[in-house]
């Protein structure tokens, strides 16, 4: 098992959890739980697919793919900040609707059940090992940036305010629905930009192609304490088990169900705070006010 | 009717009424884009599915397996927590089911094999919801992620099981289960030949009834429905919350894991993998559309199945995964309107101190 | 020391005039024509009970909300339905009576939130504490800038929210209910703040119940009862009984001891007669040395020890946050004590859970009825079983009829309006939501009854049915452990009086023979008993 290998595999599957955590993580942080990082992935992938399709550029593809995350988002920021529904059940019900859009739509664009044709996606070099993928660096760039917004900006201070103690935050002026609209755009077309990637890399789309990577992010948000770093360096760990277990994949020393688990399971214990306790922005999942 | 009752009423009602009309909006949106005619697709879907025998009994069997689901995320809510997991703790129950009747001798007669293999479903869906009630009542930790986390973790698992050990070759799927079968409803009704309905629908709406009964009459109802509505006031009652919790999410899982039978025993007799097909997280929209209440769940169970099935009898003209679309759009739509309504209702009560 | 009255009204325009304010939410009507005139330079009090609309009119002011009806006037200019920004940017500062702090945030970002200072395009931290720790010397108001606010005392907490409103220019300063959560020390730093502030051309509204704070602070006095402006007051001019009249609308027992500091007659209150000791068995409830530790390893409770007879009123007084909470809650069983005994008539029940106590013989009247004492979404008659639900289950079924004349006959004998047992207790008002507490708690046998702040937020007739019904159930020889943040209450009913200070009994004195300075000065700390 070569070294720079095993890192540019990591890196390819790393990439999409890296969007949608950063996605997550800002969410989160504005008090809105983060569940539909699956679909906004998911509508990303297709939109872009589309986009990439009808135009031959991939360029175009991106685009599309943001807008079908933020179209997603606001459908999740309209339910859950003006009308207040549970955020638990928005999130689940947007993964069920991309599902169906997703569906529907490729069988009424691409008249198929299970993936549309191939589409051009960024020009390769197979001696680049990827990195000629601008994507690949956006996706790297991604988490540090938001960690300097959120912590250096008065946007991050003011989604930090909005996401612990949302009653302050209005008392002084901040509009905190518009901070939390934003920060949930955000979450769609970064969780969005996560399928893009999928998808150009993969050249197509395939029925459901997301496969529970947008619950991975949601496990790396948590695992990272909803920090952007941290949550980062979750989706480096993650996905470097995962590319451990394919490379070993002849060995057997772990069957395939079990390094699934591993995300998963890392989660749940941190919950549990056996290994520190992992504690939610303070207004996290409340729109009561 | 006193105006208590009425409002009662109103507040249950409007939020399914809601989604309904959404339904059809959306539908109508859909259909067209399709080109054909909503008037014509709709009455479609009713013939195939109310409009004959072997369609309602297709909608039968789907709506006893979103019963016990549904079922087992309103018991949740009612203790205020959210069981994600009923998808795991449904196949579990199932798969647990399996195997006690594959370990039971053929000759062992029904009337005590399919109680065996029910006790044996309920458990293999309590232990899986025992772990959120454990890690929720122990350290804290928020049930809608472990349950979300722990779905993966347990079907994975139970891939593992069979894709190495237990597998029919070139299936996913055991062996055939011989002890313990539940009776199809053909035999008795031969109208619904050919349907997978079967006797499990009376033992989901038996279910619905106990579960009516324990939360409205009886003292670990009405305890359990005070820690949901208002944990401290519950505790200075002298309820242990903690208690509570563990037994309510236990249970939520017990309920989801006995719908596993549905499957098992009554429809092909062999447990799958991946039997479960989305049936746990559709729960959670049956639970929001019934008002998390029995008698709302099994309705509400009704009308998505009636939408899945009716998806596939009018897949020739629009295709179903319509029906995908209209599912998550009749839960958001349900899920925005019950706040705006209990915010409504709410201010016109509210009495003369401000 | 001089203040700019009304008598020059020529000349001075009022900073604010309110008039006809009107404002409902659904059927209540929280506001009507409500008025209010603050001349600028002065220390303007708001007084009224709970429920007189002070709030509300406040929140208007305040750009929180907008009137029905009505005219808002800010130094001249009619600003009637402007919103927190605009208040904001004119100069009205509010600092509400729960903190609008985010805890995880430091002092400094608390202040700027809202108006961040920005340095190329970045947020300019440094700068925001350099501007903080200017403003906290020129103002006198100390704060550490750099630390986090969930560290911070109350105290130092109401710091940071005045420096808030300072910060962003406000000349008119509104105080919701300021002295809830101080201690006698700290009320005294905010009256020197304050006084400093109108000294410097500031305009000061505080909104209060507290009709001491009214007299010793302000200019002016605006008295609200039931949602209108009933009466505006010079402070030099007028007096206590006045204001209490006009906030209540009739003569009123002003819960003192027989006619004392108000100038007002009320019954004697409280039992003369000596204390029996019972010989029969040891007394109703006896406290040993109890001890609770809080969140930051400090002892909440510091040793308590008392002993309560049957036809007795103990009463605790002290400022809010001295343990008096968590003392309740460890004799009722909601807290664990880490040491210490709780007997309740003589059986032991240290390590009991909740419902054991309530078998023995304990009943409590919670401090939080909202929280604690009903599900505001369960009916009448089912908040009535709260606590007791085993005694109307049989084999674990409930008693459906049994349950419903209970609840007719709690209903008829506490007088709950309106009488309709289906009704969700949350439609009822505080002070009925209040009776059926009592109803629940007082409507059966029970030996020693825990009342913590029984009369908070109730309406002044419910008040005197519940310090009725407190005085009977002592008559009938039961034993109460009174609690409450209205020293005049603890006074009126009490037949000993505690003074509970930083976790410990400052001093437990008859109250025949305890006045408001002596005990006042327990609660401050600066009076100790000496080691006997």
């Amino acid at each position: 098992m070569n070294p720079f290998s095993f890192l540019t595999q990591m890196l390819r599957i790393a990439i999409p959890y890296l969007f949608a955590a950063s996605g997550g993580v800002i969410a989160e942080r504005a008090g809105i739980i983060s569940l539909a990082l699956e679909g906004f992935m998911l509508t990303g992938a297709f939109t872009a697919t589309l986009g990439a399709f009808y135009s031959g550029s991939p360029w175009i593809g991106v685009l599309c793919g943001i807008l079908g995350g933020l179209l997603f988002g606001m459908i999740h920021a309209v339910a859950t900040i003006r009308y207040r529904a549970d955020q638990v059940v928005v999130g689940i019900a947007i993964n069920l609707l991309a599902v169906g859009v997703t569906r529907f739509f490729l069988k009424l664009a691409f008249a198929s059940s299970s993936n549309s044709p191939r589409i051009n996606g960024f020009p390769a070099r197979l001696s680049a090992h990827g990195f000629d993928n601008p994507l690949l660096w956006m996706g790297l760039l991604v988490a540090p940036v938001l960690a300097f917004v959120l912590y250096r900006t008065r946007f991050g201070l003011r989604v930090r305010a909005v996401g612990e103690h949302p009653d302050a935050a209005e008392s002084v002026g901040i509009p905190v629905a518009w901070v939390r609209y934003v920060a949930v755009a955000l979450s769609g077309m970064l969780a969005g930009l996560g399928g893009v990637y999928l998808a150009l890399d993969q050249h197509q789309f395939t029925d459901q192609m997301t496969a529970g990577r947008g619950f991975i992010a949601v496990a790396a948000v948590i695992f990272g304490r909803w920090d952007p770093i941290r949550a980062a360096l979750a989706c480096l760990l993650f996905a470097a088990a995962e590319t451990l277990q394919i490379q070993l994949q002849g060995n057997h020393l772990l069957a395939s169900q079990f390094v699934e688990m591993i995300p998963y399971v890392l989660t749940i214990v941190a919950l549990a705070g056996v290994v520190g306790r992992a504690i939610p922005p303070a207004a996290l999942g409340k729109t009561e006010h | 009717m006193t105006a208590r009752l009425r409002e009662q009423i109103e507040e249950a009602l409007f939020p399914p009424v809601v989604a309904l009309l959404v339904a059809l909006i959306c539908g109508d949106l859909l259909i067209m884009s399709y080109g054909q005619s909503p008037a014509n697709v709709y009455r479609l879907l009713l013939e195939g599915t109310w409009g004959n025998a072997y369609g309602f009994g297709q909608v039968l069997y789907k709506a006893t397996t979103l019963t016990f689901t549904g079922l087992a995320v309103s018991l949740g809510i009612r203790a205020g927590l959210f069981n994600v997991g009923a998808e795991s703790q449904l196949a579990a129950g199932g798969f647990l089911a399996a195997l006690t009747g594959l370990a039971l001798s053929p000759a062992i007669p029904g009337v005590i094999a399919v109680p065996l293999c029910m006790i044996a479903a309920a458990l293999g869906g309590g232990i899986v919801g025992a772990v959120p009630a454990f890690l929720r009542v122990r350290f804290g930790a928020h049930e809608v992620i472990v349950t979300i986390m722990l779905n993966f973790v347990v079907l994975a698992l139970l891939n593992w099981i069979i894709a190495n050990h237990l597998h029919v070759p070139e299936t996913l799927h055991t062996p055939e289960i011989h002890a313990g079968a539940i009776p199809r409803l053909d035999r008795f009704i031969p109208a619904f030949h050919g349907s997978a309905a079967n006797l499990t629908i009376l033992i989901a709406l038996l279910t619905a009834a106990a579960i009516w009964f324990l939360l409205f009459r009886t003292r670990r109802g009405y305890e359990l429905r005070a820690v949901g509505l208002q944990p401290d006031a519950a505790e200075y009652g002298g309820v242990g919350v903690g208690g509570v919790w563990f037994r309510a999410l236990t249970l939520s899982g017990a309920v989801a894991g006995l719908g596993g039978i549905n499957y098992v025993l009554g429809y092909k007799h062999y447990y799958e993998d991946g039997f479960a097909g989305g049936s746990g997280f559709l729960g959670i929209a049956v639970a929001l559309v019934g008002r998390n209440h029995p008698l709302g769940v099994v309705l509400a169970a009704l009308f998505f199945a009636t939408l899945s099935q009716g998806g596939l009898a009018i897949h020739a003209f629009v295709p179903k995964q319509m029906v995908e679309v209209l599912q998550g759009v009749v839960i958001i739509a349900v899920a925005m309107s019950v706040p705006e309504v209990r915010r409504a209702l709410r201010q016109a009560r509210r009495p003369a101190s401000a | 020391m001089t203040s700019p009255t009304a008598t020059s009204a020529a000349s001075a325009q009022p900073a604010i005039r309110m008039q006809g304010i009107d404002k409902s939410f659904g059927p209540v009507r929280a506001n009507r024509g409500a008025s209010l005139e603050v001349m600028p330079g002065e220390i303007h009090a708001l007084v009224g009970e709970n429920g007189a609309g002070k709030s509300t009119l406040m929140r208007i002011l305040g750009g929180l909300m907008k009137p029905d009806a009505g005219k808002l006037e800010v130094e001249g200019r009619d600003v009637t339905g402007w919103s927190t920004n605009d208040a904001i940017a004119a100069g009205i500062g509010v600092v509400h009576q729960h903190f609008m702090l985010v805890p995880t945030l430091t002092v400094a970002e608390n202040i700027v939130l809202g108006q961040e200072p920005v340095k190329s395009g970045m947020f300019d931290y440094a700068h925001a504490v350099a501007e903080v720790e200017k403003l906290s010397k020129e103002t006198g108001l100390t704060v550490s800038a750099d630390r986090k606010v969930s560290e911070l005392s109350v105290g130092e907490a109401q710091r940071v929210e005045i420096l808030k409103t300072l910060f962003r220019g406000a000349r008119i300063l509104v105080l919701d209910e300021p002295t809830a959560v101080l201690s006698p020390p700290e009320v005294k730093e905010l009256w020197t703040v304050l006084r400093r502030l109108r000294e410097s051309g500031g305009t000061i509204v505080l909104i209060t119940h507290r009709l001491d704070e009214v007299m010793d602070l302000s200019d002016t006095i605006t008295i609200m009862r039931a949602g209108e402006t009933i009466d505006r007051l010079q402070t030099a001019s007028t007096s206590p009984a006045e204001i209490a009249r006009a906030m209540v609308g009739r003569e009123v027992a002003l819960m003192s001891r027989q006619g004392e500091a108000f100038g007002v007659s009320s019954e004697s209150s409280h039992a003369d007669v000596p204390l029996p000791v019972s010989s029969a068995y040891s007394a109703a409830l006896e406290v040993n040395d109890l001890v609770l530790t809080g969140s930051r390893h400090t002892r909440v409770v510091d040793g308590v020890t008392f002993a309560i007879q049957p036809g007795e009123i103990f009463g605790i007084a002290g400022v809010e946050g001295n343990g008096q909470t968590e003392l309740i809650e460890a004799i009722a069983g909601l807290r664990k004590a880490e040491s210490g005994s709780i007997r309740v008539a003589g059986h032991d029940v240290s390590s009991s859970d909740v419902s054991e106590r309530r078998t023995a013989g304990l009943s409590h009247i919670p401090e939080d009825r909202h929280r604690r004492g009903l599900i505001l979404d369960y009916s009448i008659a089912d908040n009535l079983l709260l606590g007791r639900q085993d005694e109307f289950t049989h084999r674990g079924v409930l008693e459906t009829e049994r349950i419903a004349e209970n609840a007719k006959t709690q209903i008829e004998s506490f007088d709950i309006r309106p009488p309709s047992a289906t009704l969700p207790a949350r439609s009822l008002s505080g002070g009925n939501q209040q009776k059926v507490v009592i109803a629940r708690e007082m409507g059966h046998d029970f030996t020693v009854l825990l009342a913590s702040q029984p009369t908070r937020g109730v309406d002044v007739g419910a008040i005197e049915f519940i310090h009725e019904r407190l005085r009977a159930a002592r008559a009938a020889n039961k034993a109460i452990l009174l609690v409450s943040a209205e020293l005049n209450e603890v006074l009126a009913l009490a037949d000993r009086v505690a003074v509970m200070y930083r976790g410990r009994f400052a001093i437990v004195m008859p109250a025949a023979e305890a006045s408001e300075e002596t005990l006042g000065e327990y609660m401050i700390g600066t009076r100790k008993e000496s080691a006997a």
